[in-house]
């Protein structure tokens, strides 16, 4: 899968947990998933089991503890699939 | 079939139970669970009955008495999110003072719950990571109909 594709499914899963749907119309890998998109932080579990069932993976509390910005889930999850 | 693997679900016992009432910090006049009736690692049942003189009947609504939606929410919250929480946290063996607190929930409401009907509370794990509980929820009327039903979560902290 291109980085590409990646990038636009995670930012797809994040969009309807956005409050700040502008921000969506401009995301790049430094996009902060909680302080730009306006994420709710108790969302942030529901993001990552969405994650592991888009792209088929296991995503460690560790791991998953890392994620500050769209560029960080696109990297974990492009070293996973 | 020789190899075939029984997997139990492991239910709590009524010594964990007592324990996990004991335990839920919600007191009267807002405690809204009082029987647990089933619970293992993945569901909960229980049961209230709402009194004819609970706080919230006086103004919802003067000569008209119905349990509110959100008492309806708490109500399984208390039971979906608080106790089960308590149990999942007990199996993991942690010991924790910490509040199961509410953070997000979509109810769907279709019927009324009167004073002095005993209700009871199914809920099911979705998931519980990361200290969030998420769980499908249901109330039921005293005649088994359901009042509410949807999917809720807190977190703990």
């Amino acid at each position: 899968m291109q980085e590409k594709e990646v990038f636009d499914k995670i930012v797809g899963i994040i969009g309807p947990f956005a409050k700040n749907k502008e921000s969506l119309n401009n995301v790049t890998n430094d996009s902060n998933i909680l302080k730009d998109f306006e994420v709710n932080s108790s969302r942030l579990v529901d993001i990552i089991l969405a994650l592991e069932d888009e792209f088929d993976i296991e995503i460690s509390d560790e791991e998953a503890e890392k994620i500050e910005t769209i560029g960080d889930a696109t990297n974990l999850i492009k070293n996973k699939i | 079939m020789e190899n075939e693997v029984t997997v139990s679900k492991m239910a709590a016992t009524q010594e964990e139970i007592k324990q996990i009432l004991e335990k839920i910090p919600q007191q009267k006049p807002f405690r809204f669970i009082e029987k647990i009736l089933e619970l293992d690692d993945n569901h909960i049942l229980s049961s209230y009955r709402y009194k004819k003189d609970e706080y919230f009947y006086e103004g919802h609504f003067p000569g008209n008495p119905v349990t509110p939606g959100v008492i309806m929410i708490e109500t399984m919250a208390q039971a979906g999110l608080v106790a089960l929480g308590i149990y999942l946290l007990m199996k993991e063996g942690i010991v924790s003072d910490a509040l199961m607190l509410f953070s997000d929930c979509e109810i769907e409401f279709s019927n009324m719950i009167k004073p002095e009907e005993q209700i009871t509370v199914y809920a099911e794990k979705i998931f519980f990571r990361r200290g969030k509980l998420k769980a499908k929820v249901e109330i039921r009327k005293e005649n088994g109909v359901i009042a509410a039903e949807g999917v809720m979560s807190g977190v703990l902290q």
